[in-house]
């Protein structure tokens, strides 16, 4: 064909569109057809879960309330030096900001959101601001000072001017256990007051135990599944699925009757006098209630993956390690297990995520010492309702999750990652 | 133990069931020598497969004694028994490279690092592929492949290699080149292999001897010539090499030459007496292609038949020529490509005829 090439090296059709463009219109349809495939999901997936992900983030690091209710403090300090008391210009704008805020009945959230920064701080703005819709006139430099003593510290003012941005990192200094001091400096709080950091490695070290242990328990019976005749292992993936049918709070709270001091557990040991009455074990609301619960309900995330990767192993593996003279456990050691690697990872990367999130199981088992972040951030949402906070636990949660998700890629490829 | 101390591989009486009802191997009897290439050949389900895993210790035998170098195995673990074994998948170990595959059965026998370096490195450039040494087997093509997994079987000197259908996963080209590199292998080396196959051509190049199976039993043990030129039964004829079968009743019987009436009403024939056991039995007749005459000249040959040719197909070298003769009509005869040969046409009408010697008369 005479216009094949119109031009070097650029294809075209034989009716002179070059090919590209061609074929991107051939499959023009075919794409937008997989779009449209996709679109319901995606839809969905951005309402109910991307937008609250980035919403919650947001609120991590967003400042609202010092410059929407005290619009005319923030701008009063704009052009203050931070060394000494702010003029009087300052304090009239005060005045102005907290009568609104009273009025507006909004004076509350910054009075909640300056006592994040320093505690005693609601009580200075609540109570200042009943009392400065009474003043008449000004001056009321040294008024409010008499109203509260607050207003003659500096620091109180570099407070209000440090949280004036729109956005803050205190919340998240805060999720890590550290605070701004009034210089601005970023420290450690002192050691009483630290938990989060302590919950964040409880939550770590406590999925780190669960993986282990699924690791140990879903193992031998993965391989099992994958080694039985076809009748039976159906009916030992029936057993593997069933916790999976079943609900989880009811299966959490099964685990409570047979766990509690009162429990079947229990009482069997008693009756067979290996511990006596008043030694009764405690193996619910601790630690180790929420390991074995949690454990339980994970499982099938980590039988799943190891099975599937175990399937597709033929015997002939095994058996040629042994007819080149290795025993038995060389072989499996060195020939099997490093085969099934993919499905180790894949599984402790599933259950490893799972149980960093968890959240109604430590909340219903885990008594004082075996809640984890999650149950911290949904007591931030429910009770004390300081959502900046939760919002900056659940950035770090989602942070720590990637990095471990980054690792796995790159040590075993997510491409690899077999389900079922 | 009444073994001889020259075969090396002894199967007695085994005998070999998976459900206890049925035989999968019903009287295995063999014995191979030091440095023997023996082929099981036989059809899928005929025990071929069973009788290998026996010997490498993946299998029990139900009944009967495997005697190797003289000792009895029955009770050895497979790992013990210092047997070399080529899978068909391979069973390369996808996570370790070339060289730590072939340094496996080495490291495992606790041999000093600069041993295994040296054995690896010779059983590498024993298959040609010493520049492949730190490659995974994924990144090796099939042949590549095959050659390391027979290297990984030989590096570690076992007394005898087995081998499963080692080539049933290659194209047909590199099957034929592996068929001669395994052959030139077993003879630089002098290694005993026991290879399993269901491909006859495989069988008949590579083999000293062949062990044909079929349900279970063996029907016939022999050299590739034997098996081909003197089947013992119509199995073995049918299943080597390609077969004419003409069904008849023995009239008579004289030495070892014995007249038979053909089913079709195509006369009396004279066929060699293999397997018949006398007069009034019923028999197959057994007539490789080539050794059909056609239209053979008057007195040239003893037996004469009427045939009707059915299908040509051209082969180049030769032509397949399918003809009905009495009642059969996938009779066939391949017509070689020489100067003198007159051109036969679909429907004509033809005389065949066979010499006397060629035609053998076995088990209908």
């Amino acid at each position: 064909m005479a216009n094949t090439y119109s031009k070097v090296g650029e294809m075209t059709t034989n009716d002179g569109v070059p090919l590209k463009i061609s074929l991107q219109r051939s499959q023009r349809k075919l794409k937008l057809w997989a779009f449209l495939l996709v679109a319901p999901l995606l839809i969905f997936i951005t309402i109910s879960f991307i937008l609250p992900v980035v919403s919650m983030t947001m609120r991590g690091v967003e400042n609202p309330q010092v410059a929407n209710i005290l619009p005319n403090v923030v701008d009063a300090l704009y052009v203050w030096d931070g060394v000494d008391l702010p003029d009087e210009a300052a304090y009239e704008a005060l005045v102005i900001d907290l009568t609104a805020g009273r009025k507006n009945k909004n004076i509350g959230k910054v009075a909640s959101r300056l006592n994040y920064e320093r505690s005693g701080m609601r009580r200075v703005i609540s109570g200042s601001s009943r009392k400065a819709a009474k003043l008449k006139e000004g001056p009321y430099k040294e008024q409010m000072i008499k109203i509260n003593k607050a207003w003659g510290d500096v620091t109180t003012w570099s407070l209000i001017k440090r949280e004036s941005g729109a956005f803050t990192y205190s919340y998240l200094v805060a999720a890590v256990d550290y605070k701004i001091t009034d210089q601005g400096d970023i420290v450690a709080k002192s050691e009483e007051k630290q938990i989060y950091k302590s919950l964040f490695g409880r939550t770590l070290m406590m999925s780190f135990t669960i993986t282990i242990i699924c690791i140990l328990l879903a193992y031998p019976i993965a391989y099992l599944l994958a080694t039985l005749p076809m009748a039976k292992s159906n009916l030992l993936m029936i057993l593997v699925l069933l916790p999976f049918w079943t609900s989880l709070l009811v299966r959490t709270t099964t685990w409570i009757v047979l766990l509690q001091s009162n429990g079947v557990l229990n009482d069997i040991l008693v009756w067979m006098n290996i511990i006596d009455d008043s030694g009764r074990l405690q193996m619910i609301y601790n630690q180790t209630g929420t390991i074995i619960a949690m454990t339980h309900i994970l499982l099938p995330f980590m039988v799943l993956p190891l099975y599937s990767v175990m399937k597709t192993i033929p015997p002939s593996y095994m058996r040629a390690a042994l007819s080149l003279g290795a025993n038995p456990v060389v072989s499996y050691v060195r020939v099997y297990i490093p085969m099934t690697v993919t499905g180790i990872g894949a599984g402790s990367l599933l259950v490893f995520i799972l149980s960093i999130g968890y959240y109604i199981t430590p909340a219903l088992v885990g008594g004082q010492s075996g809640v984890l972040i999650s149950n911290m951030i949904a007591y931030h949402m429910q009770n004390s309702l300081n959502w900046g906070l939760a919002g900056a636990l659940g950035f770090i949660l989602l942070v720590i999750v990637m990095i471990f998700y980054a690792i796995f890629n790159k040590v075993i490829g997510i491409d690899k990652m077999k389900m079922g | 133990m009444d073994s001889n101390p020259d075969f090396l591989v002894q199967f007695k009486n085994v005998q070999k069931s998976y459900d206890g009802v049925h035989l999968v191997v019903k009287d295995f009897n063999v014995d191979m020598v030091k440095g023997e290439f023996l082929t099981m050949l036989g059809p899928s389900g005929s025990g071929k497969t069973t009788c290998l895993m026996m010997l490498a210790g993946f299998e029990t035998a139900t009944s009967g004694q495997i005697i190797l170098d003289g000792q009895s195995i029955n009770n050895v673990a497979p790992h013990k028994r210092e047997i070399g074994m080529v899978f068909q998948n391979y069973a390369l170990f996808p996570h370790m490279s070339v060289a730590e595959n072939l340094a496996f059965p080495l490291q495992v026998r606790k041999m000093g690092k600069s041993e295994i370096t040296e054995k690896v490195n010779h059983a590498l450039k024993m298959v040609r592929l010493d520049h492949f040494a730190n490659r995974r087997p994924a990144q090796l093509s099939g042949g590549q492949q095959q050659r390391v997994a027979v290297a990984r079987a030989l590096v570690f000197r076992p007394k005898l290699v087995l081998m499963d259908e080692p080539l049933g996963a290659l194209d047909k080209n590199l099957r034929e080149e592996m068929q001669y590199e395994i052959k030139h292998i077993h003879e630089d080396l002098g290694v005993t292999m026991l290879y399993v196959t269901h491909d006859q051509v495989e069988a008949l190049t590579m083999s000293d001897r062949i062990a044909v199976f079929d349900d279970g039993i063996v029907q016939q043990l022999a050299s590739p010539h034997v098996l081909y030129d003197e089947p013992t039964n119509a199995f073995v004829a049918n299943f080597i090499g390609e077969n004419n079968r003409l069904m008849g009743k023995v009239v008579s019987i004289e030495g070892d030459v014995c007249s038979v009436e053909l089913d079709g009403g195509g006369g009396l024939v004279q066929a060699k007496k293999i397997n018949v056991a006398g007069v009034g039995d019923r028999t197959t007749l057994s007539l490789r292609p080539e050794r059909v005459i056609v239209d053979p000249a008057a007195g040239e040959c003893p037996n004469n038949c009427e045939a009707r040719v059915e299908e040509l197909i051209y082969h180049g070298d030769h032509t397949r020529t399918r003809v009905s003769v009495s009642g059969s009509t996938d009779f066939i005869i391949k017509v070689p490509n020489t100067h003198n040969q007159q051109h036969m046409k679909r429907g004509q009408s033809i005389r065949i005829g066979w010499n006397t010697g060629d035609c053998r008369a076995l088990d209908a």
